[in-house]
């Protein structure tokens, strides 16, 4: 399974191109496909706009702009894809970050006859603030240019230079047609200068199993299992879902916040038992001691543990209206662990454009972003985002509305 | 990274193991959690889901079911069955009762049909089990408004959905905070689509009623649906009754569910039938939906599941 998240400018195709690639997958279905056909007509638009396929909402189909999230389906014999597809204008920069955060690649468009524009920029380092292993930039609407690859060239090393400033893993270039599906499905005869892969030969192959962190054993728990039955009587099993490492039955293990110390005895899947488990099993673990373990509690190696920490330096992305400030208190919810937190400092904010550090800058609007302080009244038990997106990942909420107000990726903690 | 290639999960206990996870999270965060069962194959997944999230223990919450009263039979015994072996507690929410008592009033005409109602059962349902968290079996794969539902949907005092509204849904962190008399839908699906059901409804082995398997049945057509002959169904003089062998994608009110001509007459047909499928599920067999571009949309605004 590949999740991955698009973005691109107004306009640059991309409602096009997820069309295509769920048409040309077969993921289309005729009655859909009919809906848009029929709205298209009484547009009268004249050809079969693939874009309406996926503005799902009222609000949006009226003004034509694509305004939230919207997660579509599709599948090749080799894998199943789930695009996040999010909106391009700057004031959803919210919805972009929301998108990647759970994306294992991100396909960035750029039109060619524009090249390169602020927003591609933004994108490109979005993806790469949340860590999405794997960019994809297409250069798209290749037929108005007629196919003339110096149009690709220069698109592709004006960001190949400024990826230099960002922390890119894995970068991909391909020209396409939206419209026409050259180079979407299969390699097109009108680029015989290019000698990559299509767009979904590329999706089907991207490696993505290494991207996990199986190294650094991280078990939040998440609940606690005792049934209440005389058949399993003394039953106690730890349920959560792995966020790093590989468990075995055998392996010692180390719990925070208390640091005791057990041995796992069973992982179990809804009573059968497995020799090994690894992120992002949802698993049972019963351990050989009777130690006091609850929700929010975390289950690590000995001698390999999360960092206990109440002070964090995290990257924030802000997602509401009301600013955020040094001195605000909100909650924070961070694996299965939810306490309070008090902004102690805004380093900086980032302009995402330019990613210029502005120091003197003193509250976070909505859509923006930038490096705080936090103390948290409890400790959490975490790894730096870099390492490992479910223990470095959190997100604040506001006590008095309730709202998600901002999404954190820890960047040290002490 | 040594042998990375066996740490790869399938798509199938990808799934599973993200909805195993968000069942849990409900269970460990809302007070008053009720698992939505209508006895169709989404409902008969989830129940399965939250069977292997609580093992050994029983599932900590009860299972709610909207009746419409106009239930293919097969499925109330189903239900009975399942709810029995997994020692799980029942509720019934009635229309039939709602109406009784003068809370809803039944629709009149040939399109008449229980499915807004449901929405006042369900609400009425809320309220007197002051319920914070339902599951519901719905998919973002269904239909267009749906592809931008969150998992943990939020519903204000009045049951309603405003999608402009919706709370960001970041990593696997859900935000369960309410304020009192709020609640939130729960949709542990989200991500599965129509084959992947399928798909575990196979791996896992799990009964399904009869009705979604072919077999010959008494229909005639409306707007290209196949709609059964019953009593819950009035049907025009020029609508004329004809044998099809058919199965059904979705179980729900029978005045308004249709059939699917099939011969498929095993899950492991289904599941060819449903690979080459080529109408959603939803286009060929829900009315009610097919009202108007924006159907779904407004009928999620005003509460439905
Ligand atoms: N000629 C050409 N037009 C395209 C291509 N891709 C998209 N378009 C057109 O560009 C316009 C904007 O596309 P759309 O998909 O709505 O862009 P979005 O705003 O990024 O979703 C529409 O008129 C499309 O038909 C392409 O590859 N070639």
């Amino acid at each position: 399974m590949l999740r991955f998240a698009t973005a691109g400018s107004v306009d640059d195709g991309k409602s096009t191109l997820i069309g295509r690639l769920l048409l040309d997958t077969k993921a289309l279905f005729e009655d859909q496909l009919e809906a848009v056909e029929r709205t298209s007509r009484e547009r009268g638009d004249d050809y079969t706009d693939l874009a309406l396929l996926t503005d799902g909402l009222r609000a949006e189909r009226e003004q034509g702009i694509t305004i939230d999230v919207a997660y579509r389906y599709f599948a090749t014999p080799r894998r199943k894809f789930v695009i996040a597809d999010t909106p391009g204008h700057i004031q959803y920069t919210r919805n972009m970050v929301t998108g990647a955060s759970t994306a294992d690649l991100a396909l960035v468009l750029v039109d060619a006859r524009k090249g390169l524009v602020e927003q591609s920029r933004r994108h490109a380092f979005l993806a790469t603030l949340l860590r999405v292993p794997h960019l994809v930039l297409c250069v798209n609407k290749m037929d108005l240019v007629d196919f003339d690859p110096a149009h690709y060239e220069s698109v592709r090393q004006e960001f190949t230079a400024f990826a230099t400033k960002l922390d890119i893993s894995d970068l991909t270039f391909i020209p396409i047609s939206a419209l026409n599906g050259d180079n979407v499905v299969t390699r097109s005869e009108n680029t015989p200068w290019y000698d990559g892969p299509s767009l979904l030969h590329h999706l089907e192959n991207v490696h993505v199993a290494s991207d996990r962190n199986l190294v650094d054993v991280r078990f939040p728990v998440q609940y606690v299992i005792r049934p209440q039955s005389k058949a399993a009587r003394d039953y106690r099993g730890y349920a959560g879902q792995i966020a790093g490492g590989v468990l075995k039955p055998g392996d010692d293990v180390l719990v925070l916040p208390s640091g005791l110390t057990s041995r796992i005895a069973s992982i179990e899947i809804a009573g059968k038992e497995v020799h090994e488990a690894y992120a992002p099993m949802s698993v049972t673990l019963r351990l050989s001691d009777d130690v006091d373990i609850s929700r929010g509690d975390m289950i690590c190696r000995p001698h390999n543990a999360a960092t206990v920490a109440q002070d964090l330096q995290a990257m924030m992305c802000w997602m509401t209206d009301q600013p955020l400030k040094r001195g605000d208190r909100l909650v924070i919810k961070h694996t299965t662990r939810t306490a309070r937190v008090v902004v102690k400092e805004l380093l900086y904010r980032l302009d995402v454009n330019t990613l210029h550090r502005d120091e003197t800058a003193d509250q976070l609007g909505l859509n923006e972003i930038g490096r705080v302080g936090l103390r948290v009244t409890q400790p959490v038990f975490c790894d730096e985002y870099r390492r490992n997106r479910t223990t470095g990942g959190f997100i604040l909420i506001d006590e008095g509305t309730n709202r998600t107000v901002g999404a954190g990726m820890i960047v040290s903690a002490g | 990274m040594s042998s990375d290639v066996d740490y790869r999960l399938s798509q199938l206990d990808t799934l599973e193991a993200e909805s195993i996870h968000i069942m849990r999270e409900v269970a460990a965060e809302f007070e008053r959690p009720a698992l939505m069962f209508s006895g169709g194959k989404d409902s008969i997944v989830m129940l399965r889901l939250a069977e292997k999230a609580f093992h050994p223990a029983r599932i900590p919450f009860p299972v709610l079911h909207i009746d419409t009263g106009h239930n293919f039979p097969e499925t109330l015994e189903f239900r009975d069955r399942r709810v029995a072996e997994l020692e799980v507690r029942l509720l019934i929410a009635s229309v039939q009762e709602a109406i009784d008592a003068g809370r809803s009033v039944e629709q009149k005409g040939r399109f008449a049909s229980r499915n807004q109602l449901q929405t006042r059962s369900l609400l009425d349902a809320v309220e007197e089990h002051r319920f914070d968290a339902l599951f519901g079996g719905a998919r973002r794969d269904e239909e267009k408004a749906r592809a931008k539902e969150r998992v943990f949907s939020f519903r204000d005092e009045f049951g309603q959905w405003d999608p402009k509204n919706q709370r960001p849904e970041l990593w696997s962190l859900y935000n369960t905070r309410l304020h009192r008399g709020e609640n939130i839908r729960v949709f542990p699906l989200s991500n599965w689509t129509e084959l992947d059901v399928w798909d575990y409804i196979s791996a896992e082995q799990l009964e399904v009623p009869s009705i979604y398997f072919a077999h010959r049945r008494t229909v005639f057509e409306r707007d290209g649906i196949l709609l059964s002959d019953g009593p819950f169904v009035s049907r025009g003089e020029h609508e004329m009754l004809f044998t099809e062998t058919v199965r059904y994608r979705t179980v729900g009110d029978m005045s308004c569910t249709g059939a699917v001509v099939s011969a498929a007459s095993t899950v492991a047909e289904i599941i060819v039938e449903v690979a080459g499928a080529r109408i959603t599920e939803r286009g060929a067999t829900r009315a009610d939906d097919r009202a108007s571009e924006a159907a779904m949309e407004d009928r999620k605004k005003e509460g439905y599941f």
